[in-house]
């Protein structure tokens, strides 16, 4: 059955697994579309969890888990050597 | 242990691309702004503090010197919120490079004092001679007051490095000494004790920027206004 929506509408997990490689580069790759698709991540996740009438310290927090896991991520290579092991 | 200990300061790039820009950049996105009168908790909290901040530090100026309170405010919580999100495990605190400490202070200090020489000539001359000195002293004492001044922004910026390079030293030292106790036991609560006082000494980082905005403050009250 043909798709009744075209593909540029249609949101990611509406996408068929047949169609995903035509959906991503039909993207808006441009420097102000990654830039759009950054302002509304943040959005996304500011009104979701910060723009709420009781804020709570989740919304924080998470941000800053998200920091130290990528700074984890960025010095994996020099920490490789501090594993717990007989013979270093 | 030698090599490991000063790999946390070097600067961080990822395939050659320096990604120490976007860790700089990081701490502006915990402060929101919002226009509205009643905001979310988060951004009253720290319009709160702002505002408690501005007030207490500000109060002192005429008017001339309080059109600095945006650029000392954007200091104090750049500086605050590198410091403090420097205290993570793994993070990289970009003050504890001394080339961004005094690409800070040199600046700043130097605004200040051209400031002052600009609009109150005699009065930033006056500064070099401290009152009632006996004469015989004069020539020496304007040479030491020059080298006292020329020397606050090097201050600046080395104090802060030192700070923060220093405490950051200190916890991974005291945190690996722990670990490597741990199999000898014994001492290992003791170090671990330490290890906590000194990572709530340390917290006073923001004990640091106070310092540093208030000297850099206490410069720019001496020159500018009188």
């Amino acid at each position: 059955m043909a798709s009744v929506v075209p593909l540029k509408e249609k949101k990611l997990l509406e996408v068929k697994l047949g169609e995903l490689p035509s959906w991503i580069l039909m993207r808006d790759f441009t420097p102000s579309g990654i830039a759009g698709a950054f302002q509304r991540g943040y959005y996304r996740y500011y009104n979701k969890y910060v723009n709420v009438k009781k804020g709570s310290i989740a919304g924080l927090s998470m941000v800053l888990a998200a920091y130290v896991f990528l700074n984890y991520c960025r010095s994996y290579k020099e920490l490789k050597h501090e594993r717990l092991r007989k013979y270093h | 242990m030698n090599e490991n200990l000063f790999t946390s300061f070097i600067t961080p790039m990822i395939l050659g691309l320096p990604l120490v820009t976007l860790i700089v950049l990081f701490p502006s996105l915990l402060f929101p702004t919002s226009n509205r009168l009643v905001s979310n908790r988060f951004v009253t909290l720290q319009q709160w503090m702002l505002q408690l901040v501005s007030k207490q530090m500000m109060s002192i100026h005429n008017s001339k010197g309080q059109t600095w309170t945006l650029m000392l405010m954007s200091l104090i919580l750049f500086i605050g919120s590198t410091n403090l999100l420097g205290l993570l495990p793994h993070s990289f605190t970009p003050t504890t490079q001394l080339s961004m400490n005094l690409g800070m202070a040199i600046p700043l200090w130097a605004g200040a004092v051209i400031t002052g020489f600009r609009n109150k000539t005699k009065a930033s001359l006056a500064h070099f001679l401290p009152q009632g000195t006996p004469t015989p002293l004069i020539p020496m004492l304007v040479i030491i007051e020059t080298i006292s001044l020329f020397i606050q922004p090097m201050a600046l910026a080395v104090r802060l490095t030192a700070n923060i390079t220093a405490g950051h030293l200190l916890i991974h030292l005291i945190g690996g000494a722990t670990l490597a106790l741990m199999s000898i036991s014994t001492t290992t609560a003791l170090i671990t004790f330490t290890i906590l006082i000194l990572l709530t000494i340390l917290e006073f980082a923001v004990a640091m920027i106070q310092a540093y905005v208030f000297t850099l403050l206490v410069s720019l009250y001496l020159h500018d206004n009188t």
